[in-house]
């Protein structure tokens, strides 16, 4: 299997996404973020859209819609009462550009699959180097805000008390999210990118009791999923985003069970 | 005469619809145990606010001494979300206050100085444990152990005994009494337990519409805080 270079691509691909999604997964579960990540994944899904209607690659016009938006998210997200609705109303705004952007490229609708639902085989050489230097800066950037992330993401009110730039951090953070998104979009697909951000780190918070532990559970759990996902994807030829997903609510179902097991 | 760490000098607050207080003057000393009561809507937390910086007073004063950088301020805030399915153990919450410029990870001595004061608040025993899973009065021991972590020398506590049963208040203000004097650490206890702070507080400074009154705590009788609700 490993021979293919689509699938060493797949793969390449599959862990680094696994990594960036199960570590920004911890801070989008402890900050509440699960549907803004729904939503930003929405807008990702617009902006590969556009990048296609452009005759871009789609994860530049994905990068670019779900930065964008994510800093005005940020601006908009002061009253959390407020935010559900505007953020329902971007997502709706979202899927309807990137319907239109699909048609008006006049591109086949196998290309628009690949977006919404993810594939193996569309993954070249050239996209995992774009994927690794994304990564990358998501990586650099959040061990270097980790401890402020930290404390304003699992105790909001003590860091604001402490004095935190509180405001800031929440922007940077969006910012991440949306390099995340659009990493984690080439192989889940824009649709199910919130299974690797969700639900692993929503399961980790049963298991583990530190921040740095959670991590850690998260991000093995992703990691199976996308490695034992692309597995049966290229064994019985059906969708590795439908594998990933069950493999993930499994995850996260048997945590639920063992809380109550504890309990 | 020992020193002061706070002065507010014709200190006056208001809202844009609503004057808060005016000419609002005391003096307090470092070391001193002060209770500040008074009913609900007269201005002791938008005095916590002043204190903390997030307002800024509208008229007079309000200065740290010797400076604004020899004060470190400690706070705990009446109300924090943590629900029953908070998942940090009690040690790694009371460390999220280490949050500077670093490595990831808590180093040797960040670490040391989260487990002396988890052993100050009496956690050490429990200090794994998941802190949605703890009780009103641990939750409240780890609140002050996150704000004792980096070594204020004022300490507010925001009605942080309001949710408790009557042990776990004694044992909360026990604890802090004890480390106010040891440490000369300053605590501003905002209440509205009056029977509590006369068996914990040194002065008192009772805020009530458009008045203010302060003194040693056994000055602070029945009568002076009236038909004030004594919960």
């Amino acid at each position: 299997m490993l021979s293919y270079p689509f699938m060493q691509n797949a793969y390449m691909a599959g862990t680094l996404i696994a990594i960036i999604s199960g570590i920004m997964g911890v801070f989008v579960i402890a900050r509440n973020m699960s549907f803004l990540t729904h939503t930003l994944s929405e807008i990702g899904f617009a902006g590969a859209a556009f990048g296609i209607f452009m005759g871009w690659q789609p994860l530049n016009g994905m990068l670019l819609f779900t930065t964008i938006s994510s800093i005005g998210v940020g601006e908009l997200g002061a009253k959390s009462s407020r935010r559900e609705n505007s953020i329902t109303a971007i997502s709706a705004l979202a899927i309807g550009l990137g319907i239109l952007f699909l048609s008006l490229a006049d591109s086949n609708a196998s290309y628009a699959t690949g977006i919404l639902f993810g594939s193996v085989i569309g993954i070249s050489r050239q996209n995992v180097i774009q994927m690794v230097a994304l990564s990358a800066v998501v990586l650099i950037v959040t061990a270097f805000i980790y401890r402020f992330l930290k404390f304003d993401s699992f105790d909001a009110i003590g860091a604001r008390v402490e004095g935190l730039w509180t405001r800031t951090l929440s922007v940077i953070f969006l910012v991440l999210l949306a390099f995340s998104v659009s990493v984690a979009a080439q192989i889940v697909g824009s649709l199910l990118i919130f299974i690797l951000l969700t639900l692993p780190a929503a399961a980790a918070k049963y298991y583990a009791h530190t921040v740095g532990m959670m991590i850690g559970v998260a991000v093995t759990f992703s990691l199976l999923g996308v490695w034992i996902g692309l597995y049966l994807s290229y064994v019985t030829n059906w969708p590795v985003s439908f594998f990933i997903a069950v493999i993930e609510v499994l995850f996260y179902f048997s945590a639920l069970i063992f809380q109550r097991l504890k309990a | 005469m020992t020193e002061s760490i706070l002065k507010l000098n014709q200190l006056a607050f208001a809202y844009s619809d609503k004057q808060v207080f005016t000419n609002l003057n005391y003096d307090l000393k470092k070391g001193d145990f002060l209770s500040i009561v008074g009913e609900n809507g007269v201005g002791k937390t938008t005095l916590m606010r002043l204190i903390l910086q997030e307002l800024k007073p509208t008229g007079g004063t309000l200065s740290f001494l010797p400076n604004r950088q020899a004060v470190k301020v400690g706070y705990v805030p009446q109300f924090r979300n943590i629900d029953s399915e908070y998942p940090l153990s009690i040690q790694d919450f009371v460390g999220l206050n280490f949050a500077r410029v670093g490595l990831p990870w808590l180093n040797r001595a960040e670490r040391k100085r989260v487990s002396d004061i988890l052993a100050e608040t009496k956690l050490i025993q429990m200090r794994h444990r998941p802190l949605g899973q703890a009780s009103g009065g641990e939750k409240q021991k780890a609140y002050l152990a996150q704000a004792l972590l980096d070594q204020p020398n004022l300490l507010i506590l925001d009605e942080s005994t309001a949710s408790l049963d009557p042990i776990a208040k004694t044992e909360l203000l026990d604890l802090v009494k004890q480390i106010n004097q040891e440490q000369q650490l300053t605590v501003i206890f905002v209440t509205h337990d009056i029977p509590l702070a006369r068996r914990y507080a040194d002065d008192y400074l009772f805020l009530s519409a458009g008045h203010y009154e302060a003194g040693p705590i056994a000055a602070l009788t029945n009568e002076k805080v009236g038909d004030m609700d004594h919960a």
